[in-house]
């Protein structure tokens, strides 16, 4: 009886085990490939962009933007990019850093929460948006000082050069990419002074430290880490930053010149991409292309650092 | 007794100044945002009437007109765009809180916090190098720029799926498991519902961020003046190009241009706006949710 049950029952379950395991496996699989999209993706970027962008390497310069061979064209860019991005870093970086301890250390909690919503909201505006306002209010704003600043200063080289009539110059390019780079730097930032360990700073208050010398000794030293993550984090997003210089700055993409207040600056490669594109055609395309290649892969270098320094602590700590 | 009064001082005064310092920085960061606002706002307001909402640019030069076609191309590719991201997105989120394991797993999140800063420019030139290779140079479609768009927005996806599959507590997988339940359908009918608006919030996050891209539209969806209602069908236009576009080639009446870019700024503005609220208030379901049981 007991046999006969169990002969009887013992397929049945074989066959619900089949395939409940065939299903689990399904799911399993489904999910699997989906997870490694993101690298078959990445690979793929790298991968089209190596084969339409290599053309470009041995084509005539006069099949190419300008009239230039790729070597003579990317250089000057790959400056502006790095020598805009620097610029806009250094400015952004005090200002986050300063959002970042006010908003942990000082302000009260509704207080910090606002400041939290309008780092926010500047990070939500869009880029195009940035380069309208750009062009229209910091720009002009910025004539006047770059006009003064290249009378009286231009001996430096900064501020060397025919100052630009319009303001579309590095300065106010530079300054535009600082706004649009500062939230994502205030926020990393943030949330390294937040897991900054309290008792040294209570230690260093009781002692009888200012409030100032209790962050200086017990939160800055810890975050140096962070903070140096935050800052390669927002030179990242200004070197890809497209449409914002694009509009802003006027340049003349083969010129190298470190001046910050004339309108024959060198141009970046994102912004240059973005003008010559809709206009380009043949070879001009696969140099574009070329371009973006290199740009993609300094991003990609500066932000795989900058993650690898970011995840280093919190593993310690959890 | 003096030279330490002086010490506490001067120690006093520079803690003071650090605090005026921020307080600066603040500043800084307020005056710009306040001032975008503003301009988006009282330039925006010019235009931003019915006509702007209904009627295209076809065949308009100087005033008049619209940015429906716009409007409605924006919405058209975000639209596919968000069809295909979300889905890969929380499945590639379930892989990495439900099935993966070890190196895998790091390496994934590793790339998909890279990939997060990944330049807009570079996706879309991604786009055209593929879509060229099959359909000749020159292409122009929106289903293109959508593509393109679905990789700026799946790490976003993704990273706020993980986060909120991860949230989800055990005792509700193992009470489906007592229950005999096999895995995948604890995932598909326990965990996923129960991270269902935070997943929500964070695919409205995505839709944010793609729905102001500019530079890979600029590549593959290109520029029209009228409306394109097929995905597959030559250029779109959308409401970022369309500012762009209306400041680099003003005709004669030059108000007419940059007044039609600032009202499409604000209507673009309103959009991201929105989203990002929408995607606050669905974080706080979840918060609610969680505080009832």
């Amino acid at each position: 009886m007991t046999d006969l049950v169990s002969i009887r029952r013992v397929p049945l379950m074989k066959a619900e085990h089949r395939r409940a395991r065939a299903e689990e496996a399904t799911a399993r699989g489904v999910a699997t490939v989906a997870g490694w999209t993101v690298v078959v993706l990445l690979a793929a970027v790298t991968i089209f962009l190596l084969i339409q962008g290599l053309p470009a390497l041995t084509a005539q310069p006069e099949e190419l933007p300008l009239g230039v061979s790729l070597l003579r064209l990317a250089p000057p860019l790959l400056f502006g990019s790095l020598w805009s991005g620097l610029l806009s870093l250094g400015l952004a970086a005090p200002v986050a850093i300063g959002v970042a301890l006010f908003t942990t250390q000082y302000a009260p909690k509704p207080l910090a929460r606002l400041l939290g919503t309008i780092t926010d909201l500047l990070a939500a505006v869009p880029s195009v948006v940035y380069g309208l306002w750009g062009l229209t209010v910091l720009a002009p704003l910025t004539a006047p000082l770059g006009a003064w600043l290249a009378t009286h200063l231009g001996w430096f080289p900064l501020f060397a050069g025919e100052a630009s009539a319009t303001g579309r110059t590095m300065l106010a390019a530079s300054v535009v990419l600082a706004i649009m780079i500062m939230p994502i730097m205030t926020s990393v930032v943030r949330e390294v002074f937040t897991q900054a360990p309290t008792e040294p700073v209570e230690a260093a208050l009781g002692l009888g430290a200012t409030k100032w010398e209790s962050i200086r000794m017990a939160v800055l030293p810890v975050s140096r880490s962070g903070i140096v993550a935050g800052a390669m984090l927002g030179l990242g997003r200004a070197l890809g930053e497209t449409m914002a210089v694009a509009m802003v700055l006027s340049a003349s993409p083969l010129h190298v010149t470190g001046s910050l207040v004339t309108s024959s600056g060198p141009g970046t490669i994102a912004a240059f991409i973005a003008q010559t594109f809709p206009e380009a055609h043949g070879l001009e395309l696969n140099a574009l292309i070329a371009l973006g290649l290199s740009l993609f892969a300094v991003t990609f270098l500066v932000n795989a650092v900058a993650r690898r320094i970011v995840s280093r602590p919190s593993k310690g700590i959890s | 007794m003096s030279t330490i009064t002086q010490v506490s001082l001067r120690r006093r005064l520079t803690s003071s100044t650090a605090v005026v310092l921020m307080g600066i920085a603040v500043a800084a960061a307020l005056v710009p945002l306040i001032s975008l606002l503003w301009t988006v706002i009282s330039r925006g307001v010019r235009r931003f009437d019915l006509a702007f909402v209904t009627q295209s640019m076809r065949g308009i030069v100087g005033a008049g007109g619209g940015a429906s076609h716009a409007i409605a191309g924006s919405l058209l590719i975000t639209g596919a765009a968000t069809l295909m991201c979300v889905p890969l997105g929380v499945l590639a989120a379930v892989y990495m809180t439900e099935y993966g394991r070890g190196l895998p797993v790091r390496v994934i999140t590793f790339l998909v916090d890279v990939m997060t800063g990944i330049p807009s420019i570079v996706v879309g030139l991604f786009a055209y190098a593929v879509a060229s290779l099959f359909f000749g140079p020159g292409i122009r479609s929106g289903l293109v720029a959508s593509g393109a768009l679905v990789l700026l927005m799946l790490p976003v996806v993704i990273r706020s799926s993980e986060e909120m599959l991860r949230m989800v507590p055990l005792d509700l997988r193992e009470a489906s498991y007592a229950l005999g339940a096999p895995r995948w359908r604890t995932i598909a009918s326990v965990v996923l519902p129960t991270a269902l608006p935070g997943i929500t919030s964070g695919a409205l996050l995505g839709v944010a961020r793609i729905v102001g891209e500019t530079a890979p539209l600029l590549l593959v969806a290109g520029f029209t003046d009228s409306m394109n209602g097929n995905l597959l069908d030559g250029r779109m236009a959308t409401l970022p190009v369309f500012i762009y576009s209306q400041w680099q080639n003003q005709g004669a009446d030059a108000s007419a241009y940059s007044n039609r870019a600032w009202t499409a700024a604000l209507v673009l503005v309103l959009f991201v706006l929105a989203l990002n609220i929408a995607a606050k208030a669905a974080i706080r379901l979840t918060q609610r949710h969680k505080g009832q049981s």
